[in-house]
């Protein structure tokens, strides 16, 4: 069992977006019964099949650490947060379609984990502005989720779905939009399922395969995602 | 015509004031969350702004510039006993509390090792919860593969089957779920105990600066006041004694008459009682402020946090009347007949005799709480 490798991917967003129902959809393809506040943090492990299908298949444990509290929390809780933001290969961003507030603080989110290296006090020091550059540099993989699809209402739906298109593409990341308690969203062969499915082989990719320095097979990604990295890829 | 400028006033006043409220409940409060309904903002503002006009009615009556015409006595009185109580609770666990954060006497000694190896033992947790949790994903994964669905089996032969026969894969799921069950409850206390070595490490570094000494000083002037305070609440109840002479009154008496200083009376004593009324109602309406925001953001979340305004837009309007019920024995005589004719005749001893027990009792339970808890903090960190 342990001979499989290992991921760490991050769930983040603010207070009550439904991470907890997320996880346990993701991780047991089962809906939540009884959701209730996560103190610290709380993992489930997802059995994934890297790159299905074909001859190069292989099987890997991601584990979804799940961390509870809000942006707004004290800096002792911040500090404790830091903890578990250690070799971290990928994060999902969740947010609440009804709440725009849990959307703009993701940005929030984002900065406290892709900055935690520079403030070796504990002591976090954010202006919460958001700024291109972090994000180009990013080599961490991020999705964006939306979460209560069915709350919203019909007619407001282009335009929530606007905006958090918007949302995505100011992280380089893809974005899916389900309710967290009905499976068929993540039914498999949805576009959903695929979308998840390729986040997380991009996941291991990174974690496993960059290293090594081997050529990355043809990803459809826009270019800006990569940066930096795209340049050394490309003299092969 | 009279009528007509003092109702402007009270109309702008009021004005003001709502829209102080609607700012704070926007800038402060809510400034995490999401206003979904704004009736709860409109309620919480329309409480701020008629808690607000309790304090304008005394100082504008000291100052003479406006003629009452509310009258709300039966309502103030039932309000009254509930608000005082509350303040004398408040009061009470305030001043043993505030010496009690203040003075850094009190801090536990944390250093950087105890927090890291908290932190180490919390990640371990955390590891031997993954590797529980990913045999059970493979143990499900298995299952899955091998057609055995677990779906609960029904009908009268189906009954019978799952009496004797249970998949041995579904027995071992459950003894390493409930093992998962207690690691995440350990895991959760460990969370919450480094935030807690966090927060005293933090106050520790607080109190090395010069604010931190400031405060540390001003902690100790207050805690004797704190227990004088104690002092003259068990007096007044044990001689059964009710101030009659406000501190005001009091102080001039004693210039006058001990230090031999003549000054025109009337003239400062409005004036003085005009400054210390103000600086009372500015620090409590302040502090009451910054203390439901501290509280809000301590218990709120997005769920809750409509109710939780609501609440405390109640607990603000009931903590401002009783203000006014209390400001008045800091008062001097010709003052407190406005404040008698807008509230009623109300029994004011009553509500002094009232505070003076709830704040002792409380001001003693908190005593006793806070001293058991610095007792057992120590035990659970230092224990290798």
């Amino acid at each position: 069992m342990a001979s499989l490798d290992r991921v760490k991917v991050l769930v983040l967003g603010d207070s009550g977006v439904g991470k907890s129902s997320l996880v346990h959809l993701l991780c047991q393809n089962q809906v939540l019964g009884n959701p209730s506040w996560t103190v610290g943090c709380s993992v489930d492990v997802r059995v994934h099949d890297y790159k299905e299908g074909t001859p190069e298949e292989k099987t890997y444990y991601i584990e979804l650490w799940d961390v509870g509290g809000s942006v707004g929390s004290a800096s002792s809780v911040k500090s404790t947060r830091t903890v578990f933001y250690n070799s971290v290969n990928g994060i999902i961003l969740v947010h609440d379609l009804t709440n725009k507030k849990s959307s703009q603080n993701l940005y929030r989110w984002s900065l406290e984990v892709l900055n935690r290296d520079s403030v070796p006090t504990g002591v976090l020091v954010m202006n919460g502005d958001y700024d291109q550059e972090k994000f180009a540099d990013n080599q961490i993989p991020l999705l964006v989720i939306g979460t209560k699809l069915d709350q919203i209402h019909e007619t407001k739906r282009h335009e929530v779905l606007t905006r958090t298109a918007f949302l995505a593409e100011d992280f380089n990341a893809e974005e899916i939009n389900l309710d967290c308690t009905n499976p068929r969203y993540l039914a498999a062969g949805s576009s959903n399922a695929v979308k998840l499915s390729r986040f997380f082989d991009k996941v291991i990719e990174m974690r496993y395969f960059l290293r090594d320095g081997n050529q990355i097979p043809g990803f459809p990604d826009r270019k800006r995602f990569w940066g930096g990295t795209f340049k050394n890829l490309h003299y092969d | 015509m009279s009528f007509l400028i003092d109702s402007s006033i009270m109309i702008t006043s009021q004005i003001c004031f709502f829209g102080f409220g609607w700012l704070f409940f926007m800038r402060q409060l809510f400034k995490d969350y999401e206003v979904r309904q704004y009736v709860v903002q409109v309620i919480f503002s329309v409480t701020f702004a008629f808690s607000c006009t309790m304090f304008e009615l005394i100082i504008f009556e000291i100052l003479g510039v406006l003629n009452s015409i509310l009258s709300i006595e039966q309502l103030i009185s039932r309000v009254g006993v509930i608000g005082v109580t509350l303040m004398a609770l408040l009061s009470g666990f305030g001043a043993v509390n505030c010496p009690y954060t203040y003075m850094s006497y009190f801090l536990r000694n944390v250093t950087d090792t105890d927090i890291i190896a908290l932190e180490r033992r919390l990640l371990q947790t955390m590891d031997m919860i993954i590797s529980k949790k990913k045999r059970m994903a493979m143990a499900r994964r298995t299952m899955f593969q091998k057609g055995e669905v677990q779906n609960k089996p029904s009908g009268f032969w189906g009954m019978i089957k799952s009496v004797t026969a249970s998949a041995p894969g579904s027995e071992n799921l459950t003894l390493i779920q409930q093992e998962v069950d207690a690691l995440e409850e350990l895991s959760r206390q460990l969370f919450l105990e480094t935030v807690d070595l966090y927060a005293t490490k933090e106050r520790i570094e607080y109190s090395k600066t010069f604010k931190g000494k400031y405060f540390n000083f001003l902690g100790y002037f207050f805690s004797i006041y704190c227990v004088w305070k104690i002092f003259m609440a068990t007096i007044n109840i044990v001689f059964d004694r009710v101030g009659k002479t406000d501190p005001v009154t009091r102080g001039i008496e004693i210039t006058v008459n001990y230090l031999g200083i003549q000054f025109d009376v009337k003239f400062w004593s409005q004036h003085i009682s005009f400054i210390l009324v103000g600086i009372i109602i500015v620090t409590s309406i302040r502090g009451l402020l910054i203390t439901l925001t501290k509280f809000f953001y301590a218990i709120s979340s997005s769920k809750s946090s409509n109710v939780i305004v609501l609440l405390l837009a109640q607990i603000m309007g009931m903590y401002f009347v009783s203000s006014v019920l209390l400001i008045r024995m800091s008062m001097p005589l010709e003052y407190r007949t406005i404040i008698t004719e807008v509230l009623g005749e109300l029994q004011f001893n009553f509500y002094h005799r009232w505070f003076d027990v709830i704040f002792l009792v409380s001001a003693l339970s908190s005593i006793l709480f806070l001293y058991l808890a610095h007792k057992q903090a120590p035990e659970k960190h230092m224990a290798p």
